[in-house]
């Protein structure tokens, strides 16, 4: 029992609070990848539009958010493509809300598999998160196929270089969500009553981002609670950096609060996910 | 100690009974309370060991309780115990599906379980997507499959249907595939949980052949549960046998499923003495019917094809001249068709018996082969005062014994042969 270095693989009762084997992960780099695959392909199979679908969903929400919103309530602002600027909102949104409904509920629903073999279980939220982004890439370039429609006909619309912290405006997206997941995940596994207010909870949350208007239209005692939802700046910043000053404001503290309170909530996210991962299976 | 690929120590699990919902919030910040001061779990100590017929006395139980054991490299160790001895719980916890309550568990090398074949496949994607994905869940990486896809294609004999989404296989199809990428997983130690109960017999044949080539030649280690004691003494070298969550018996593979059958021998004897559900005993009673197996052992358990002695004791309440007694034993499938009669008379037997009135005797049946295939059978036992007539019935009992068979392998063939309430005779073919 004296040689304890040489044993690959040691099993006892308690973890500690973080534990992310990275060597580990990178040996399942291709179970990644894989299920990033799956998630993607299965979602158009046996359809006939196929890959299309990807786009048709934030097409449909951008043209019932500009009829209800942009003509009929005129929440958009002024003197600016309403295309654009609902286009850009759902597709902002869509990274977060994905990366947080679909692993909001990793341990209930792959249940069968967790029950039956063992991987690192952070494999699965990540894997979603990684098929969140190939979605939100394509997404984001049916928003640049708009765009540039708009630069040819000669819209106003400003594009300047503060483009380039799209990266930066993904990672906060996708983190805040898959920090928020996680949480919800490991809450869910125990306590159903997490489950019926995920839906319901995402699309108030959305009432409360600057998604159908620009923050500027907010009414001022209601500007705190939009601002103490990190997805705000982003969107702002996004909209800012791509369509231009009229449709957001761009703010580095609100961009560094954003990115703080995503890596907050990450950490908070993992460690719960980590000590639930160990005994789940006896409770769900 | 230093060869050992695995050892395990002091291994436990508790568990919580019922439902996990109205209270638990205060349990467990009760639990948290406790460990956070760094105290004892306050729940942990009101366990009681895991014995599913009693009525719970505490909302939880020890699935497992203090489990010590090693195994060396290429060593098939069998695990046996009834429904809920803690077998799966134990391959749980070793292929890390769930944490251990306390103890350790060491390991070199890979671990794969087939807790149950084709574990993560997608109905919609082709076998070919299948095999890579349900191959990385089990850890191997993309060049290892792609260096082994052809053969687990072979192995699971679905060469034409490679890119047919496994949706449309049948179900069969689907577990020899499953089963197929973790056979060529090559893990230092693979788990092996009852999956010998699928596929066809062809299928069943192979995959025990593959257990055996894993363990034998390739110096692999294997621990493989089963209910099919004939499996159990067929593949494994060691056996080790668990009872509601304890570790009670280690030896050979034989000397395992020996002591299992005896363990339960109080399932061996049917007490018959006050039974009310009989016609006559009034004047002659079967009083005890137990079943000894070809080692001299009680049990209730009999191998298909080994021998099988039943004794039957009876007692004399009124005084009875019986010169020439008449028995049948009787046995029944479950649907109470009548599979065999043994008719003393035929066999050339009559009880004598002119002892006085509260007396006793015994005497015995003993088949030399059981030619009756895994099923559940019933025992009827029928006493007359001579030739039988209507009128002359001394004691006649119906289901008097529950005989439980087990699979043989009969053909010697290596696998179990098929369950089922016909009869298994020794034959073979061949050509002329």
């Amino acid at each position: 029992m004296s040689q304890n270095n040489e044993w690959d693989l040691l099993i006892k009762p308690r973890r500690k609070w973080l534990d992310l084997n990275i060597k580990e992960l990178i040996k399942y780099k291709d179970l990644l990848l894989l299920f990033v695959r799956k998630d993607i392909v299965t979602i158009y199979k046996q359809t006939i539009l196929g890959p299309i679908w990807f786009i048709v969903q934030p097409l449909l929400s951008t043209l019932v958010f500009m009829f209800v919103f942009g003509n009929v309530a005129k929440l958009s602002p002024a003197g600016l493509p309403q295309d654009l600027f609902y286009l850009s909102g759902v597709v902002c949104w869509g990274l977060f809300s994905t990366s947080f409904t679909q692993n909001a509920t990793t341990f209930i629903t792959n249940m069968s598999i967790f029950g039956k073999v063992y991987f690192p279980r952070i494999i699965i939220p990540l894997s979603k998160v990684t098929a969140s982004f190939v979605n939100f890439g394509i997404q984001f370039l049916l928003f640049l196929l708009f765009l540039s429609y708009h630069l040819l006909t000669g819209t106003i619309v400003e594009v300047n270089q503060t483009g380039f912290l799209l990266p930066i405006y993904m990672l906060i997206l996708s983190g805040f969500g898959l920090g928020l997941g996680l949480i919800f995940s490991s809450l869910t596994t125990k306590y159903r009553d997490f489950k019926f207010t995920i839906e319901y909870g995402t699309q108030l949350l959305m009432y409360l981002t600057p998604v159908i208007l620009p923050l500027t239209k907010v009414p001022a005692k209601m500007q705190l609670i939009f601002k103490a939802n990190p997805v705000t700046h982003v969107i702002e910043a996004f909209r800012y950096s791509f369509i231009g000053e009229k449709a957001g404001g761009f703010s580095l503290y609100g961009l560094g609060y954003a990115a703080g309170m995503t890596i907050v909530i990450l950490f908070i996210g993992f460690i719960l996910f980590n000590k639930t991962e160990q005994n789940f299976i006896d409770t769900v | 100690m230093g060869q050992n690929i695995l050892e395990i120590e002091n291994l436990s699990k508790l568990y919580r009974l019922g439902e996990v919902g109205t209270g638990t919030l205060s349990q467990d910040l009760n639990r948290w309370w406790a460990k956070s001061r760094g105290k004892e779990d306050p729940y942990s100590k009101v366990g009681q060991l895991n014995d599913r017929s009693g009525n719970a006395k505490s909302d939880f139980v020890w699935a497992l309780k203090d489990i010590n054991l090693s195994m060396k490299p290429g060593e098939v160790l069998g695990i046996i115990g009834k429904n809920g001895a803690g077998k799966s719980t134990l391959l749980k916890l070793i292929s890390r599906i769930t944490a251990p309550t306390t103890g350790e568990i060491r390991a070199k090398g890979r671990i794969a379980s087939l807790l149950e074949v084709g574990t993560g496949m997608n109905q919609e994607m082709t076998a070919r997507e299948n095999i890579f994905l349900n191959g990385a869940i089990l850890g191997m990486s993309k060049i290892e499959i792609r260096k082994k896809f052809d053969d687990i294609i072979d192995f699971a004999g679905c060469a034409m249907y490679v890119d047919t989404p496994i949706k449309r296989f049948s179900s069969g199809m689907r577990v020899r595939l499953g089963f197929a990428v973790a056979a060529f997983l090559e893990p230092e130690i693979l788990i092996v949980d009852e999956v010998l109960a699928v596929g066809d017999a062809e299928f069943q044949k192979r995959a025990v052949g593959k257990i055996k080539d894993v363990s034998n030649s390739e110096g692999r280690t294997v621990m493989f549960v089963s209910h099919n004691m004939s499996s159990v003494k067929n593949i494994c070298d060691r056996g080790i046998v668990l009872k509601q969550g304890k570790h009670i018996y280690s030896g050979t593979a034989n000397e395992a499923v020996d002591f299992y059958m005896s363990e339960y021998s109080d399932l061996a004897t049917a007490d018959l003495a006050l039974r009310e559900d009989r016609k006559g005993g009034t004047h002659f009673r079967f009083s005890q019917l137990s079943i000894v197996d070809k080692n001299g052992t009680q049990t209730s358990e009999a191998i298909s094809g080994e021998s099988l002695t039943l004794k039957i004791d009876y007692k004399k309440l009124k005084s009875l001249r019986l010169d020439q007694g008449f028995i049948s034993t009787v046995i029944l499938d479950k649907y109470e068709n009548i599979v065999a009669v043994f008719r003393s008379d035929e066999m050339g037997f009559m009880l004598k018996d002119n002892s006085p009135a509260g007396s006793m005797g015994s005497f015995k049946l003993e088949i030399p082969g059981l030619y009756l295939r895994a099923e559940e059978y019933y025992i009827r036992l029928i006493a007359h005062e001579s030739r039988p007539r209507p009128d002359n019935i001394l004691d006649y009992i119906d289901n008097a014994f529950q005989l439980n068979i087990t699979a043989g392998d009969l053909w010697e063939i290596g696998s179990p042969n098929k369950p089922g309430n016909s009869s298994i005779f020794p034959a073979n073919y061949s050509t002329v």
